[in-house]
């Protein structure tokens, strides 16, 4: 008798476990929605006449001045549409990275979401039909006309997704960012440097530096993405902005194989070899090592404008902030550089109106005003607003400079899926000298390659 | 008073009603560890991005879990770290706990919470001071540089031969505790006649060690195996927090390709295939340590 009851046990494990996988089709079929654009005509700007209406946001602007910036907009907000109320939800940005995949397959999806620009990110949320393609809003509201072509194209897509940095724009970035070159300026001053304003200048002043016992380029690598920002800046030294572009964005017709990306490359090897980086960088944390940086220990720092608010509270008047010199072969300054997470529309939003009149107002002039005061990086219009710091003045004109210019290329990691973990992985065997240059940038190239179908 | 005949059988209540007492607990099993699992090994057969349709690949994803070098070095990482996790403490926790247990330590039960210590804090906090530890201006390289060893001073978790061993000493230091705290356990259990017996027959405290007290707790070492060596396979915390794989890819484990694969780069089917077959690795292994424990047992 036990024996059958056994089986009939098992059996009936068996026939649930059946049952669960002939119930599930096959995953992720319930939404085929496709990411229609709303037309023109019915495009709503007056935001006070949409009635009662309750928003979900889902944001990352947890940190203080972001933080100050988000509640201050929102107040402002409800002030003038109280007939519109937000319902805000902050997360770090790597809860809101790790959550949101679900949260906008889910049926209760959020109003507004700031998705990364990258590929594994918005191009996937694209693809998925599941934003709003804001190009209506953009004509209605007169985005296209305030924000610059290069600043739209980092939150632009293919309506399928597959095309990034041109195409329909799915989202409103509030904050720029910058890649470029902090200084001691204190320390220059005692060595008896000028800050550089060639390429060769700043070559001998990492040399000045060596000699005179001083860590020349600090560098913390350990989380691998931090000598992508170096390589960036160095990048644009040797090769074009628009070849950089096609490689940043993973649009097919580029090569990493290149002489001028080899001559980049080779320039970090040279770096190396000539010890010009912090000790042991490869096993040095990111924080610590600018933060080595603002305690006096080193020279030069490659970093980005998110840096600007620690490093000027630390450091006062003794940092500063300058665009790496004008590409060898002339021209204006090239340099990494992008935006905050941009703000997107859920097609599941019942409200696109109302979600469109937050964005456009957390955007607007005001709201950049807003950003300055509270110290972040406002993406347009920035020379017209008052820095907070001396530093934060060089950043902000920094970025007006390069923005305006054109001068800005997107970041390298966001070409392909998979390139953020590709570069950083090269990068670090490259520095450690694993690899050659030329075996770095095959690497780099099939990565690349691998993605364009090249 | 008639009573009907009770069926033959064991005793107590029949098999049927002993069931219906295991259904609570199985319907909470079922739900949380069965059908995650079930449905892990169903998206594993399909190629899917998490927001859009899936296509049905078959065994596609375990042939590139299997044929992926990457993948394949990641696997091949998580046993080096099990020699760390679970073979070096196990020697450690044997030497430490039989000196314990021989030596009637003053304040046994001090030490044993001393060395049980890591165990209870957290393993983020253990990977952040670790981290410090092994940073270019850490600790070891402090003591180092003091005591004149100034050329073997490196940034631990960035050089290519030293990051796995580094990241694996970790585990061994956070190990040991379970370990020695479990073999302490079970030496207590041992029966003292055992020990004057072996001590009459003229054993020294090696030979006594190796004729009494190992054969007595194996038990006890197949459970720190089977705890550590699951441990080990299944790191992700304190990989991706210390070195997030790196430099290259010397570091990388399963658990951090899951992680990667289904939320950096969104391939959901490949992450579940990798996780299924850790689990596949997982079970095989726990299978062979408590085989062995228990046939050694008899």
């Amino acid at each position: 008798m036990p024996r059958t009851h056994t089986i009939r046990a098992a059996a009936a494990v068996t026939a649930l476990g059946a049952g669960l996988v002939l119930s599930a089709c096959a995953p992720g079929g319930s939404d085929t929605s496709s990411s229609s654009a709303p037309a023109p005509s019915s495009v709503k700007t007056d935001a006070a006449s949409l009635g009662n209406v309750t928003l979900t946001v889902w944001d990352q602007e947890v940190r203080g001045g972001q933080e100050k910036q988000m509640s201050t907009l929102n107040a402002q907000f409800h002030e003038k549409y109280p007939n519109i109320t937000i319902k805000r939800v902050s997360r770090s940005f790597d809860d809101l990275v790790k959550t949101l995949r679900l949260a906008l397959s889910g049926a209760d999806a959020p109003d507004v979401v700031q998705a990364n620009n990258t590929r594994s990110q918005m191009g996937e949320f694209v693809k998925a039909g599941q934003l709003v393609n804001l190009d209506p809003y953009a004509a209605a509201y007169g985005w296209d006309k305030r924000y610059p072509e290069s600043v739209r194209a980092v939150a632009s897509y293919s309506p399928d997704g597959k095309t990034f940095g041109s195409g329909s724009l799915f989202g409103m970035p509030q904050v720029g960012e910058v890649v470029g070159i902090f200084y001691n300026d204190a320390k220059l001053k005692s060595l008896g440097i000028n800050p550089p304003t060639t390429w060769a200048d700043f070559d001998a002043a990492l040399q000045t530096a060596k000699a005179k016992g001083e860590v020349p380029l600090v560098l913390g690598n350990l989380e691998k993405w931090p000598a992508g920002h170096v390589f960036g800046v160095v990048q644009g030294r040797f090769t074009k902005a628009e070849d950089i572009r096609t490689l940043g964005f993973g649009q097919p017709g580029g090569s990493w194989t290149t002489p001028e990306n080899t001559q980049a490359a080779q320039t970090l090897v040279d770096w190396v070899d000539k010890g010009y980086f912090s000790k042991g960088f490869n096993g040095l944390d990111y924080d610590p090592a600018w933060q080595g940086f603002s305690k006096g220990r080193g020279v030069f720092l490659i970093a980005g404008s998110w840096l600007q608010a620690d490093l000027s509270s630390a450091m006062g008047g003794d940092v500063k902030f300058m665009l790496p010199p004008a590409p060898e072969a002339g021209g204006s300054a090239v340099t990494t550089g992008g935006t905050g997470l941009p703000f997107a529309i859920t097609n599941t939003s019942k409200n696109k109106d109302a979600a469109a009149a937050y964005i456009d107002f957390i955007t607007s002039e005001n709201a950049m005003k807003v950003l300055a005061e509270t110290g972040n990086l406002p993406v347009v219009e920035t020379q017209q607003q008052t820095a907070p710091d001396p530093l934060g003045k060089d950043v902000f004109t920094a970025f007006g400079t390069v923005s305006t210019a054109n001068g800005l290329v997107p970041y390298l990691d966001w070409a392909t899926p998979t390139m953020g973990d590709t570069l950083g992985a090269t990068l670090q065997d490259l520095l450690a000298k694993k690899v050659t240059p030329q075996q770095a940038l095959e690497a780099l190239q099939k990565d690349y390659g691998d993605f364009t179908g090249q | 008073m008639a009573r009907t005949a009770r069926p033959a059988g064991p005793p107590g209540e029949p098999r049927r009603v002993g069931y219906l007492y295991v259904l609570p607990g199985f319907v909470v099993y079922a739900l949380f560890a069965l059908y995650p699992l079930l449905k892990a090994v169903y998206l594993s057969l399909f190629d899917w991005d998490g927001l859009t349709l899936g296509t049905w690949v078959g065994l596609g994803n375990y042939g590139e879990v299997l044929t992926d070098e990457r993948l394949r070095a990641a696997f091949g990482h998580a046993l080096v770290l099990m020699v760390f996790f679970a073979l070096l403490p196990l020697g450690i926790g044997l030497v430490l706990a039989s000196i314990l247990h021989r030596a009637r330590v003053r304040g046994l039960s001090f030490f044993r919470t001393v060395v049980f210590l890591p165990q209870v804090v957290a393993m983020v906090v253990i990977a952040v001071a670790w981290r410090r530890i092994y940073a270019p201006d850490g600790t070891i390289n402090q003591v180092l540089s003091a005591i004149g060893l100034e050329s073997w001073t490196r940034g631990w978790l960035g050089e290519y031969v030293f990051a796995l061993p580094a990241v694996g000493l970790v585990g061994t230091w956070f190990e040991t505790g379970l370990v020695t705290v479990l073999l302490l356990a079970g030496m207590g259990r041992i029966s003292r006649d055992l020990y004057e017996a072996a001590r009459l027959d003229g054993a020294g405290p090696v030979r006594e060690f190796f004729a009494v007290t190992l054969p007595s707790v194996r038990g006890e070492i197949a459970v720190a195996l089977t705890l550590t060596v699951i441990a080990a396979l299944k790191t992700f915390d304190l990989i991706y927090l210390t070195t997030a794989g790196g430099p290259g890819h010397q570091t990388t484990v399963p658990s951090y390709e899951v992680y990667r694969q289904a939320f950096e780069l969104g391939r959901v089917g490949l992450a579940c295939a990798i996780g299924v077959c850790l689990t596949v690795v997982i079970f095989a292994i726990s299978v062979v340590i408590t085989r062995v424990g228990d046939r050694a047992g008899d």
